[in-house]
């Protein structure tokens, strides 16, 4: 079925003006749930039910979303914008164009920039190229150590009160090996309740490593990778965060091993969240056998066992969300010899299909889980949901079901439903669940063209992303 | 067959037959040859280009001998001194070549893989000359082919194969050729220098070489880079030697009609003794004679067998 944009209800439709104008969605389904209507005025949701007609104002413009599931806007932990530096790849306007259709209204634009994102000026510039492209919003992400050298603390608390008001910093793309220097770190920013995403990678377990340890690399002849340098860090870091009382999250989980110590650090009532991407939900290492380097990324894809536990760590809540980790690459830098390419592939137009492939139609998640893993609980670790009383976790003790794992506070929205209910703000995508649709990497917005899903058709089309109650994405066509 | 990327990937049927295709050819055209003229017409117009990522003067001299016999132009293509050297990407590289018309492109690279990339990218033939710890193939058709040579049979053999098997390319194309054609084949090594996921391969892994020995039909002991004590694959060059090293003593407990290989380039002293390495049980000079007739199999099946 396809939605429409209709014409102004009443009146003339007002051009330019869409937000005081506001939209009335018909017939969506939140969470799945029965149809409704929906109002969206003043950038909030302001009405819900057959009240939401009856209060929309002339000049409401109408779009009918009958059949269509309605959640609330995607929010990305971990995006490669790659501006300022490598325009070639990807720009927060193309990046952000690929959010908006990939059904996100935030996204975390990750630090390894050039120049990198550990200064003010550095990471306001991203924030306001953000605000320019005005297609979702951009929350930079500060670095933790300075050039990403790992060798001394970037000025995370400038970053923090700077205009982009950042609260997650991560090195990405390297790990901040130094235990020392990653205390500190997890210290230093209780200052502002900021958090560390932490790359998880031991570096001298990974020197020249090009994928999984394992069965495949050593028949490949690629250098492994090998799982314990990702769950060596995570297990250092969950104990230093618990000895230290502070934030850490730990970026794109990979192995079973990891979901196994988060889900133990978690029960001692740690403050650790997780987050898995969605190429580690549906891909494997034997992909490599092409020697296409699509498939090379970091933390490289691994056997089917570690994605089952994935999933079922995505599916308990010991992983909290699904974030992207997208990650454009010019041409020259894929096509090559395996061990010459970069690591990475594009994710934002494709990670609400491969979790619904994954997750949902394998009755591991309902739709009020996807927007619990898609958008809620990252808003809630990178800050963006209403100010939660700071201090300590919540103990929840072991044995006791910790759900996301993060202390549910005032303001945090433990119901998914209320994400969309009135007076919430009006970031939402509408869903075409039953639709499927082909892969084609020259129609993504992304600059880039690595993609490894080229040609597979997967299911759910967003038919419409809508940011504070403006439509960002209509039809697969930016606004 | 159109290309020859690994040995893994050859059927048992394609090995034997590039086997009796090197035998003509050395029938032919060796040295005990009763032609005079010991080249071969069935090439003549075609273009081979050796392209070398990698100094390896054994492995490009053999194949363009085993090209010119078979009468093909051939062209060395090196890193150095080319474009390649200036930073141009692998695929410009076959680009260039494709344009050039090359017929065949005999790749040594350090990247695992490359060849099987640059097989995407050029419309001849890709044979892989050795790349990076991944395959030789041609390296283990022609140790196929001198282990028939000298024992008249691969099928039922024991092969223990002997050393540096994470780093070695040598050893994964025999591993899988070998046991593709019948051979039982035991690896032995420091725990170290065993790659992780060896479980899934065809073999039996043992870490004391004298439990082996006695049983073994064919040893072959694999290069040992002496950079590799660096990274802690093992403490000193003595005592890979007295652990892992085929001297005279090791040499005597094989059974008396058995065999020791080596790919070179050898480090004697290392890896091999002096004494052992130009014993007439070693067939390491054979097998350099036996490459080039092989890989004169591989480019006539791959070029011109089907004509």
């Amino acid at each position: 079925m396809t939605a429409r944009t209709g014409e102004a209800r009443t009146g003339e439709a007002r051009t330019g003006d869409t937000l005081s104008g506001g939209w009335l969605i018909r017939g969506a389904r939140p969470l799945g749930g029965a149809a409704t209507d929906l109002l969206l005025r003043d950038g909030i949701i302001a009405a819900v039910g057959p009240e939401a007609a009856a209060a929309a104002p002339r000049g409401t413009r109408v779009h009918d979303a009958t059949g269509l599931i309605a959640l609330p806007g995607l929010v990305d932990l971990h995006t490669h914008l790659r501006e300022p530096g490598r325009e070639d790849a990807e720009t927060v306007d193309t990046g952000t164009q690929a959010a908006a259709l990939g059904g996100y209204t935030a996204v975390f634009a990750m630090a390894n920039t050039d120049p990198v994102a550990d200064t003010a000026g550095v990471v306001e510039q991203v924030w306001r190229l953000g605000q320019a492209a005005g297609h979702c919003a951009v929350h930079p992400v500060g670095a933790v150590t300075a050039g990403l050298s790992g060798t001394r603390l970037a000025e995370l608390g400038a970053m923090a009160t700077s205009a982009a008001r950042v609260r997650v910093f991560s090195d990405d793309g390297h790990c901040v090996a130094d235990p020392l220097l990653m205390r500190r770190a997890l210290e230093y920013v209780k200052a502002f309740d900021g958090v560390i995403a932490q790359h998880a990678e031991e570096p001298r377990l990974t020197e020249g490593a090009q994928m999984h340890e394992g069965a495949v690399s050593a028949r490949l002849g690629l250098p492994g990778w090998p799982a314990a340098a990702e769950e060596a860090i995570i297990a250092r870091d969950a104990l230093l965060a618990g000895q230290v009382g502070s934030r850490l999250h730990v970026c794109h989980v990979s192995t079973a091993g990891s979901v196994d110590i988060i889900r133990w650090a978690k029960a001692r009532g740690w403050r650790i969240s997780a987050e898995v991407t969605p190429h580690h939900l549906l891909l494997t290492d034997d992909l490599a056998e092409s020697y296409d380097p699509v498939y090379k990324v970091n933390p490289p894809l691994r056997t089917a066992e570690d994605v089952e536990a994935l999933r079922a760590g995505l599916a308990d809540g010991t992983i909290d969300c699904v974030a992207t980790d997208h990650a454009p690459h010019a041409a020259q830098d894929k096509e090559t010899e395996w061990d010459a390419a970069r690591p990475g592939m594009l994710g934002l137009q494709t990670a609400l299909s491969i979790v619904i492939s994954t997750m949902v139609e394998a009755d591991r998640l309902d739709w009020a889980g996807v927007a619990d893993r898609m958008s809620l609980s990252p808003a809630w670790i990178g800050g963006l949901a209403p100010a939660v009383a700071a201090g300590p976790a919540v103990a929840t003790g072991p044995g006791v079901p910790t759900g996301p794992g993060l202390p549910t506070g005032p303001g945090v929205p433990t119901d998914p439903a209320a994400a969309l209910g009135p007076g919430r703000p009006a970031d939402l995508l509408l869903l075409d669940a039953t639709e499927r649709w082909t892969v084609e990497p020259d129609r993504l917005a992304s600059r880039g063209r690595n993609t490894p899903y080229a040609g597979m058709t997967l299911p759910g089309v967003v038919r419409a992303t809508f940011m504070r109650g403006r439509p960002t994405a209509l039809d697969g066509k930016i606004q | 067959m159109r290309h020859l990327l690994s040995a893994a990937s050859l059927s048992r049927v394609d090995a034997l037959l590039v086997l009796d295709t090197a035998q003509r050819m050395a029938d032919m055209t060796g040295r005990t040859a009763a032609r005079t003229v010991r080249k071969l017409p069935t090439l003549r117009g075609r273009t081979v280009v050796n392209l070398f990522y990698e100094d390896s003067t054994r492995t490009r001299t053999s194949f363009e001998l085993a090209a010119k016999r078979l009468s093909a132009d051939v062209i060395n293509f090196s890193a150095k001194g080319s474009s390649v050297a200036k930073g141009e990407s692998l695929k410009d590289t076959a680009l260039t070549l494709e344009a050039m018309g090359a017929d065949a492109v005999v790749c040594r690279h350090p990247s695992s893989g490359a060849p099987h990339r640059l097989s995407g990218w050029v419309r001849g033939s890709v044979v892989n000359a050795g790349d990076g710890t991944h395959e030789h193939p041609t390296q283990a058709l022609l140790d196929a082919f001198t282990i028939r040579q000298r024992l008249g049979r691969v099928e039922g053999l024991a092969v223990t194969i002997v050393g540096d098997v994470l780093h070695s390319r040598v050893a994964r194309s025999n591993v899988w050729l070998l046991s593709t054609l019948g051979a039982r084949v035991t690896v032995v090594a420091p725990p170290t220098l065993v790659p992780a996921g060896i479980d899934c391969w065809p073999v039996d892994v043992s870490y004391d070489i004298d439990a082996v020995l006695g049983k073994s039909d064919v040893v072959m002991m694999l290069r040992v880079q002496r950079e590799r004590m660096n990274a802690a694959f093992f403490p000193t060059e003595r005592e890979y030697t007295r652990r892992y090293g085929l001297d005279a003593d090791r040499l005597a407990a094989m059974p008396p009609d058995s065999i020791v290989m080596h790919p070179g380039p050898m480090i004697r002293g290392m890896e091999i003794a002096s004494d052992v390495a130009d014993s007439p049980r070693s067939t390491i000079v054979d097998q350099v004679t036996n490459g080039v007739s092989v890989r004169m199999a591989v480019l006539y099946l791959l070029l011109g067998g089907a004509e």
